[in-house]
């Protein structure tokens, strides 16, 4: 009794620790601005039992929506998020899959080159990458933002690490015996091979691109471009006092991701450690 | 088996490609670049001036880098001393056999990683407030708390490590719960057979089985401490905060190549913040090379 207490009482802390800031943004998204501070969750008259439920109120999501344009930041989020996703996987699972089962001039040369990149700090990258963004003229476009992520080293790198131990050469070498062209290969054969890291990679850089901030915000400069991250930041100027607005604003950009990853976890969870503990 | 023969020459080169295009496009071109921007002072990407080694020099004296160096250490402390300890501690608690619900406690524990930093930090914002902020209100109710702390006026530091401890505590309880399923039960269980304290057990049998996870833990949460930006940068509305007490070096670079225009300065800064995290790597190689020797 007394060791279950000791392990649970820590556990179940710590979930409330997790979950409160959780439970005050949705109780703030509700509120209109009048109650707002009236009490730190749901807005109350007297003491804690005595809800005042006119204060709750959906408006700040329809002004979201009306007014500030919610809507077409929630759309360029998902186009980001998804191209991104969908370009940096194929373009990692292609060189990855290069690296592990081909003999060329060169091999060694790019998997060196790989292993490099990956510790190359992003920051680094941010004032030159802007020049050469600016030199090719994709400042304040898409292509900017995504054609640097087509094949991230970090992507090869995984992918590499599951073609080897995931794609025996002999059925490759049958492939070919039946006459399979090389690409018809790589997309038939190869990549089924490998789902799981395909999975877990999707998903890795789709909310990595919907949370990225740093990016859209140095290289978008137009307001209707904005993803999500930069435009519920930009609420602040125009609604700075609204905190009603603010907290409606980040349900709506963290509430689609959290749900869908939620259900996903396990997979998720697996490609996070997939680099790290197999080593 | 005939290997070889029937493989296209062309073929690795196509899959390559896009690698190859994007790094040398992306990454290894402005790598170059920023080694010469480094040694410039530009105002937008049009205009620059050759100044030799004076963008280190003015680095080396700037007191606002130094803040920025400084609040940077303070944060990754934060993060290795502090959050790195907890996050190991959740792990073994929910690795114990008996446990019920590991995949529901995972799952909270969890979900606050999924949030984006950018995201993290405008509720922050909301809850350090000062009077009317989520954790002077909970803390007074509490422990009488002083309701009028100025977390963002006085204590931003205090302030972000919370926050990032919220954050990436579970996050990190991922890595070590995975790398738990590498200690040896058998081990463990001959060592208490033979008289060997929990502590004991722990430090013998649980902490070599982990090491080379928590190793890789510590340097992945060093890399992204020094590159922390997101955070103190929404939370203290595009500043440095008072006084420049939540000024990062990313914040710094940031200020100083995209507010005040000068992209030679940020390369230079950035080239500083690649070498302090290059020793980091370094010696965590050499660590791990003397832990199997």
């Amino acid at each position: 009794m007394f060791r279950k207490l000791a392990v649970y009482t820590p556990l179940t802390l710590f979930a409330a620790i997790t979950l409160v800031p959780f439970l005050y943004l949705a109780c703030s998204s509700l509120k209109t601005n009048d109650v707002f501070f009236s009490s730190p969750f749901l807005p109350i008259d007297s003491a804690w039992w005595d809800i005042n439920w006119s204060g709750l109120t959906l408006d700040n999501f329809k002004r979201l929506f009306q007014e500030a344009g919610i809507g077409r930041a929630i759309v360029n989020s998902f186009f980001f998020a998804s191209t991104m996703a969908v370009l940096g996987t194929l373009g990692s699972a292609m060189g990855g899959y290069a690296l592990a089962k081909f003999n060329f001039l060169g091999r060694g040369m790019f998997t060196n080159i790989v292993l490099t990149a990956l510790i190359i700090p992003g920051a680094l990258l941010l004032a030159p990458g802007y020049k050469v963004l600016y030199t090719l003229g994709l400042l304040d476009s898409y292509a900017g933002l995504i054609l640097p992520g087509v094949a991230p080293a970090f992507g090869v790198f995984l992918f590499r690490q599951a073609f080897v131990s995931g794609l025996p050469t002999e059925m490759m070498e049958a492939g070919r015996i039946d006459g399979c062209g090389e690409v018809r290969m790589f997309f038939q054969l190869a990549l089924p091979m490998v789902r799981p890291m395909v999975g877990a990679f999707l998903l890795i850089t789709y909310l990595g691109t919907w949370n990225n901030f740093i990016g859209p915000q140095i290289v978008l400069q137009t307001p209707e471009k904005y993803p999500l991250a930069v435009a519920v930041a930009q609420l602040r100027g125009p609604y700075g006092s609204e905190y009603g607005m603010i907290m409606a604003g980040t349900i709506v950009a963290i509430l689609p991701v959290l749900i869908l990853f939620l259900m996903l976890q396990k997979d998720f969870i697996a490609g996070l450690t997939a680099g790290s503990v197999k080593g | 088996m005939s290997r070889g023969t029937r493989t296209p020459w062309w073929a690795p080169y196509l899959f390559i490609a896009p690698f190859a295009v994007a790094f040398c496009v992306f990454t290894a071109y402005p790598l170059f670049e920023s080694i010469v921007m480094a040694f410039l002072q530009t105002s937008g990407p049009k205009r620059s001036e050759y100044v030799g080694l004076s963008n280190f020099s003015w680095m080396w004296e700037d007191p606002d880098f130094h803040k920025a160096v400084r609040n940077t250490v303070i944060f990754a402390c934060g993060s290795i001393f502090i959050q790195l300890p907890c996050s190991l501690g959740l792990a073994l608690l929910l690795n114990r056999p008996d446990i019920k619900g590991r995949a529901f406690w995972r799952m909270i524990f969890f979900a606050p990683s999924l949030v984006g930093l950018a995201f993290v930090a405008i509720l922050a914002g909301l809850v350090f407030e000062k009077n009317t902020g989520l954790l002077n209100v909970a803390l007074h109710q509490v422990i009488w708390f002083d309701p009028e702390f100025p977390w963002l006026q006085e204590y931003v530091m205090p302030a972000l490590i919370i926050s990032a401890f919220w954050m990436y505590v579970g996050f990190n309880m991922v890595y070590f719960l995975a790398a738990l399923q590498n200690v040896n039960t058998d081990l463990l269980e001959a060592a208490q057979v033979d008289g060997a304290g929990p502590l004991h057990r722990f430090r013998h049998v649980t902490i070599p089985a982990i090491r080379p996870v928590a190793t890789f833990v510590i340097l992945l949460s060093l890399i992204g401490s020094f590159q922390l930006f997101e955070l103190p940068y929404l939370l203290l509305n595009n500043s440095g905060g008072p006084d420049n007490q939540g000024l990062t070096i990313v914040m710094y670079l940031y200020q100083k190549g995209f507010d005040w225009g000068d992209l030679g300065y940020a390369s230079a800064v950035g080239w500083v913040l690649a070498l302090l995290l290059s020793v980091f790597a370094i010696i965590q190689r050499i660590l791990s090379k003397t832990e199997v020797a």
